[in-house]
């Protein structure tokens, strides 16, 4: 079984790699973006039958740090 | 100043100024700190003052200080801290303590992506702490600061709070990396856990251009005294 875990910033929280993504976008020539946020994506290769309890506790206790971060799980067959 | 205080400066792979801050450190209390390895699981007995240092520990992988709050020291390292004993983060010390949940908040990335690396001016903002016990209300001072991570984060609540409680130890006098409310330095709640992203120790005798940090560590020399 495989997780793919996608960390990206709360809403409001200052992203200056999203920033400096845009501003070169920019300067490539491409005008038509409104904002850029930059996040990761944590590939989890897992044991069958890792509950999901266990999968959101890794997402809190270490893959995201929830003071700044959002996480989204989405299991891969 | 002799004492006889006994610290510890924790070591992770990619610590970079674990040896400054054991120098000042054994400068101040006059005793040589042991340098404990972070996969040590126990801490040497007996410890006052537990020193986390600056660097780039475990090469910044995942967040700034992640994964060293997660290495066995720490876990020790907590349990220190809820014992009274005397804890000071600085720079990635100061990230690793907000991700071991030490201190409230998190460091993001500079608001102006550069890696800032210069003196700053600092104001103090508590001095009821034994870190800061040896500053003046409202005195600016001047430490180096040298990071990428440093812009402090934490929500409105948290900051009330922090504020509110006299927990912030020391503001930038000027917007260094987008930290809210200026924020260089907080405490714990019970004032024996400080966090700040300014090297103090790197500004304890004049040959650095200032002694402006040494104070800290005689705050501490002085607060184990006045609690023998």
């Amino acid at each position: 079984m495989k997780a793919r875990i996608f960390v990206t910033l709360k809403g409001g929280v200052l992203d200056p790699q999203g920033r400096a993504i845009h501003h070169a976008l920019s300067g490539l020539g491409f005008g038509g973006v409104n904002d850029v946020r930059a996040g990761k994506l944590i590939e989890l290769d897992l044991a069958d039958g890792t509950s999901d309890e266990d999968l959101d506790a890794m997402c809190r206790k270490l893959l995201a740090n929830t003071v700044i971060e959002n996480y989204r799980i989405e299991k891969v067959a | 100043m002799a004492s006889a205080m006994k610290s510890a400066v924790i070591v992770f792979p990619g610590s970079n100024c674990d040896r400054d801050l054991a120098v000042a450190f054994e400068q101040v209390t006059g005793n040589r700190p042991q340098m404990v390895w972070h996969g040590d699981s126990e801490l040497p007995q007996g410890l006052d003052l537990i020193g986390v240092p600056g660097g780039f520990s475990y090469g910044d992988y995942l967040r700034s200080g992640a994964m060293a709050a997660r290495s066995p020291v720490m876990q020790a390292v907590a349990q220190a801290a809820a014992r009274g004993t005397f804890v000071l983060g600085v720079c990635n010390g100061f990230q690793v303590l907000t991700e071991t949940g030490l201190l409230p908040g998190a460091l993001m990335r500079n608001a102006g992506i550069h890696f800032v690396c210069r003196d700053v001016a600092l104001t103090v903002e508590n001095t009821q702490s034994a870190f800061t016990a040896r500053y003046e209300a409202g005195e600016t001072i001047t430490v180096p600061v040298a990071h990428h991570d440093g812009n402090y984060f934490a929500d409105d609540a948290t900051l009330d709070r922090l504020e509110g409680e006299g927990r912030v130890a020391f503001r930038y006098g000027e917007n260094v990396n987008g930290s809210a409310r200026n924020i260089a330095g907080i405490l714990n709640d019970a004032g024996n856990v400080l966090g700040m992203m300014p090297h103090p120790e790197r500004m304890i005798e004049p040959a650095h251009g200032g002694t402006d940090g040494r104070r800290l560590f005689e705050g501490l020399v002085e607060g184990l005294l006045a609690r023998a």
